[in-house]
């Protein structure tokens, strides 16, 4: 053998060992350095979570009625990923789907698309998962829906009928409560953004209302089968399976019996203020009691059937629920409406006048009406009422007293340029009763209120001040009369100002004050009960399926002796007179239950969508029983006229069906709660809770 | 009579098999035996889920092996000096079979090439193989003829045999399959540079092989699917279910056995067919997550221990043409050990080459089991 044929053999050889230990190499980062890298990468490749959603925890009143509850249910649902490639995108089987089960071709079509396939103004009811998810059609199929999507799956590919919980709204004392149950929905993307919180893609989440406030509770936890499977995803081996646990059970200080007047008593009293020819677009009304803040009923008006969620909502439902025609129903008004509270606001001027010495038993004037600077001031219709006392004043609702010690009260705090050490003393005291701040209470976005006050009125100034100095560049053509320059050219010069007329409209809960009825009812709790602020609180206790207690809710107080001792006595004394002699005498004649309360007609200066002026928002806020309250009833009807006439009927209505009045006198039998507000917790079996009729 | 004559015949296997290398003889029975096992790993489950004989392919593979070890025992009887005479007609079969599969309704395409010859009933050919084993005992034969003195070969016999290795190279460029030529080109340079001829040759081919590989490209010559193959070897996420699917998952499989591996039969990637191809071309990342690291390493000792000794033989020989011969073998086998094993962890584009002695397949266990075969003749002729 040559030198040269040698030494190429060996090459040859050298070359091949090199690559044989390149690849030994190589296989060593493979399975050694980067073994476990690959691994998990393995496993991610060939394990799938099943998620199996828990039942959902009841809720339930106070003495364990269930308001909302899962049932077993039947869901047609459609497989896109499937649908999708057929010749027609599946659109000739969801029309199939959409006859059998009743609804319309086009709301089929719209309820299986993923949101962002339309244009948002007929979005609505789209799919708000991903295409990879069953889509459900309707979640209340008939077994025979059911069994025809199953039998015939030739007809229906794509198309999967199952049995899963429902959520179900039993009414069993002809309750809604769409409003404070609030409802549950499909986890969407933002939500599985959310990294607080561990949502399951298959998982239903509360999206409003209680739902929302104790979703953590009430949705238990979904159990997890991690299965293996192969690459055409059929299961070759089951790894591992947790179980799923139960959501636990709301108990609420609702009670059903309760609720269900109070909605009642608020659509009739809607209906009434528009058969006596009111818009009576909305209302709200909220029974509370005065020692604790538990919050015994809370009704919105309009409202709407809270399974249209579970059915499937439709474009025009959907449309429909935030509608101003229909009267915004979605709107829970209780915590979300803002009013002017009015009359109904003069219990905490009669505190700030109380604070600022003003002597409850002295003679004041009331005439029709008073000159502030250059404007007239006058009573609600014009009516002089001659010297009165406070409490007279209060149970006639006489404005002219109030503008007067209002007015005084500014030029003491030195009016158009204020002195140091301001006393304020209407301003504290509604701060003192929360006013401008929410109150708390245990539901979700919960409106504040107004408190049109001096740092307000900074505030506001900053940011019109460039709209009112150049008025007449900014301003629409219309507006441009002379009466709106000089104002605008006012709020140019001092609109940071607090004025008379401010200060003024103040005192009677005018101008640019604004309160929830919530506010209105935790501020009327607080002088009944002497004081004490508490927080609204609508949740009693959260429960396991067993029984056992895992949280309760203890009243919370936010703040405490928010009036005097004297003032809670003198207001009791005044606001019963409202009821015996005064504005709301006409709607209690004949009551046996001694309730004290206020009136409030609010005028809004503002005009409706069709140009027509607002009409007056119609309030009654008030406690009872008068020597020992117990319970709190607010009512408001957004343009419902007079809260005299409007709603301190409403209010009457609940108060005969919490204390059992009938033909003008008690019976016990038929009170709701004949041993008081319950202080126990109920055994809670939803499946087998029975409705004691009162 | 006829008793005695079986007893000959018989006595005469012994004796030949004695003689037969050992250490080649088991590291690549130990080949054969992993390979057999993963095969019916790679299978059995897939096969039993459809209701289907799991062990299908494990008897076909025996069966395959066994005609191959007949073939290589066949090849070891005639003294491989003899085979000279065969050579041209062995060669005229590859190339015409070459022809054939080009030709479309004869030929089948299975993945992008066309590389088989169909059969009636179900079974294929592959003429590709055969070339491989025609190349190189044809140009070995043309590049020892003048050794009987220590002449060493001259331009005009390199030109020769690049002829005779040239003409199937071409039409399986056409196919086309890549990966082969790359092999057989590996083991005709290896062989060139063996037979003592001027290197210039060497040098030259190499560089010609490069900058051909370049301008393929470039030009076009190189059919989609193998761009393809190349790009997602650059970036496996380029093509997620396809080519780049396929690399991600072979990779991911072979490191997920870590070093013991899942257990014979029990790799859950295997299992669930997450590789596809597995019993054939990648067959090694059952090794990979059901062996582990000890295991596919041992498979990578055994290839070792293998080519070291057929080195050894062909050093020992005294003959220029079994010399070549042993290299010519070697290199095919190295080269197509590194370019599959290369391709299931990442380390080399893809190309569609099945994995010596343990893939499933015919054709290429036939073509193994002979290149044994010639190994082993050319040990036995050694004195």
């Amino acid at each position: 053998m040559s030198l040269r044929s040698r030494l190429n053999l060996v090459i040859v050889q050298a070359l091949i060992i090199s690559l044989m230990l390149a690849l030994a190499g190589r296989l060593f980062y493979l399975q050694v350095a980067e073994g476990l890298t690959y691994q998990d990468a393995a496993l991610s490749i060939q394990s799938r979570d099943v998620v199996n959603p828990a039942i959902r925890g009841a809720i339930v009143d106070s003495s364990g009625i269930p308001l909302v509850m899962d049932r077993p249910g039947m869901v047609i649902s459609a497989d896109r990923s499937t649908l999708d490639k057929l010749p027609d995108k599946g659109a000739s089987i969801l029309a199939r789907v959409a006859k059998l089960v009743g609804k319309t071709p086009e709301n089929v079509y719209v309820i299986t698309r993923l949101c962002g396939e339309l244009p948002s103004s007929q979005s609505a009811g789209c799919w708000k998962g991903t295409r990879f998810q069953p889509i459900p059609i309707t979640k209340t199929a008939t077994t025979e829906q059911a069994l025809k999507v199953l039998e015939n799956s030739d007809l229906f590919p794509g198309i999967s009928a199952q049995s899963v919980p429902v959520r179900s709204y039993p009414g069993m004392a002809g309750e809604n409560g769409a409003h404070v149950l609030g409802y549950v929905g499909s986890v969407n993307e933002d939500d599985l953004a959310d990294t607080s919180k561990n949502y399951y893609r298959e998982e239903t989440i509360g999206k409003d209302g209680l739902e929302l406030q104790y979703d953590n509770f009430l949705r238990g936890k979904a159990g997890i089968k991690t299965v293996i499977v192969d690459r055409k995803e059929s299961v070759t081996k089951q790894a591992v399976s947790t179980q799923p646990v139960a959501g636990f059970n709301l108990v609420t200080n609702l009670d059903a019996r309760l609720q269900a007047a109070t909605e009642k008593a608020l659509q009739t009293s809607v209906l009434r203020a528009r058969s006596l020819g009111g818009r009576a677009d909305g209302g709200a009304a909220v029974v509370m009691d005065v020692n604790s803040g538990k919050v015994l009923a809370l009704a919105s008006y309009p409202t709407y059937d809270p399974n249209i969620w579970q059915v499937g909502l439709t474009q025009k439902q959907a449309n429909n629920l935030f509608s101003e025609s229909s009267g915004v129903p979605a709107l829970n008004r209780p915590l979300q409406g803002m009013y002017a509270p009015a009359s109904a606001f003069k219990s905490i001027s009669v505190v700030a006048a109380m604070n600022a010495g003003y002597d409850m038993n002295a003679l004041y004037k009331c005439p029709a009406k008073l000159l502030i600077g250059n404007r007239e001031f006058a009573n609600f219709e014009t009516k002089s009422q001659g010297t009165i006392n406070m409490k007279r004043a209060v149970a006639v609702s006489c404005d002219t007293i109030w503008y007067q010690i209002a007015y005084d009260e500014w030029v003491r705090d030195g009016g158009l340029s204020p002195r140091s050490g301001l006393n304020d003393y209407f301003f504290k005291a509604a701060r003192g009763f929360g006013l401008g701040k929410s109150t708390g209470i245990d539901l979700p976005s919960e409106a504040s209120g107004r408190l049109p006050d001096r740092a307000w009125k900074e505030r506001v100034y900053k940011e019109n001040k460039d709209f009112y100095c150049n008025f007449k560049t900014r301003a629409k053509k219309s507006d441009l009369t002379p009466f709106l320059i000089e104002i605008a050219r006012e709020n140019c010069l001092d609109g940071n100002v607090l004025r008379a007329g401010d200060a003024v409209n103040f005192s009677i809960g005018q101008g640019d004050t604004l309160m929830t009825p919530i506010q209105m009812a935790q501020t009327y709790a607080a002088i009944a009960n002497g004081g004490t602020l508490y927080k609204p609180q609508v949740a009693r206790a959260i429960v396991k399926p067993n029984g056992q207690v895992v949280k309760e809710f203890k009243p919370e107080a936010t703040a405490t002796n928010v009036l005097s001792k004297k003032a809670s006595k003198f207001l009791r004394e005044a606001l019963r007179a409202v009821v015996t002699e005064g504005t709301a005498a006409g709607a209690y004649a004949g009551f046996p239950v001694a309730i004290a309360g206020k009136t409030g007609t609010a005028e809004d200066k503002g005009l409706n969508k069709d140009g027509s002026a607002k009409g007056d928002t119609a309030w009654f806020a008030s406690f009872a029983p008068v020597e020992d309250p117990k319970y709190v009833v607010v009512m408001v009807i957004s343009q419902g006229g007079f809260g005299g006439s409007i709603s301190s009927v409403g209010v009457r209505d609940i108060y005969a069906a919490l204390f059992g009045v009938s033909g003008g006198r008690v019976d016990p039998a038929k009170e709701i709660f004949p041993n008081g507000v319950p202080i126990n917790l109920p055994k809670v079996d939803p499946k087998n809770a029975k409705l004691v009729k009162p | 009579m006829s008793i005695y004559s079986n007893h000959r015949r018989r006595d005469k296997f012994r004796e030949n098999f004695g003689q037969f290398d050992r250490i080649l003889t088991f590291s690549v029975a130990g080949l054969l035996v992993i390979g057999t096992l993963l095969v019916y790993a790679a299978t059995r489950n897939w096969f039993a889920a459809q209701g289907l004989d799991p062990e299908y392919y494990l008897k076909r593979h025996v069966v395959n092996i066994l005609i191959g070890g007949l073939l290589a025992y066949g090849t070891t009887l005639i003294d491989y000096r003899l085979l000279r005479a065969y050579t041209p007609i062995v060669w005229g079969l590859a190339v015409i079979g070459l022809i054939i599969v080009l030709i479309p309704g004869l030929g089948s395409e299975i993945n992008g090439a066309k590389a088989w010859i169909s059969f009636p009933g179900g079974f294929q050919i592959q003429p590709a193989e055969l070339a491989k084993i025609a190349i190189i005992v044809g140009i070995s034969m043309i590049l020892a003829e003048k050794r009987d003195t220590d002449a060493d070969p001259t331009d005009q016999d390199v030109l020769k045999a690049l002829a005779i290795a040239a003409v199937p190279i071409l039409l399986i460029l056409l196919q086309p399959d890549l990966g082969t030529v790359v092999i057989i080109s590996a083991a005709v340079v290896a062989i060139i540079g063996t037979s003592g001829a001027p290197s210039r040759w060497v040098v030259g081919l190499l560089l010609l092989a490069v900058v051909g590989g370049f301008t393929a490209v470039k030009a076009g010559v190189v059919d989609e699917y193998q761009v393809a193959r190349l790009q997602s070897f650059v970036d496996p996420s380029a093509d997620p279910q396809a080519t780049g699917y396929q690399l991600r998952q072979s990779r991911i499989t072979i490191g997920s056995g870590g070093i013991l591996g899942k257990g014979l039969f029990d790799g859950p990637q295997t299992n669930g067919r997450f590789v596809p191809e597995q019993q054939t071309d990648f067959i090694f990342t059952v090794a990979g997550e059901e062996l582990g690291f000890l295991g596919s390493g041992f498979i990578l000792v055994l290839f070792t221990i293998f080519f070291m000794r057929a080195f050894t033989i062909a050093k020992r020989t005294d003959d220029l043409f079994g010399r070549l011969v042993c290299v010519g073998v070697i290199a095919w086998f190295a080269f197509q050990t590194f370019e599959n094993i290369g391709m299931t962890m990442g380390l080399v584009p893809m190309t569609g080459v099945p994995l010596p002695f343990m893939s499933y397949g015919g054709s290429s266990m036939f073509a193994n089991l002979i290149g044994l075969g010639l190994i082993q003749n050319v040990h036995l002729r050694t004195r």
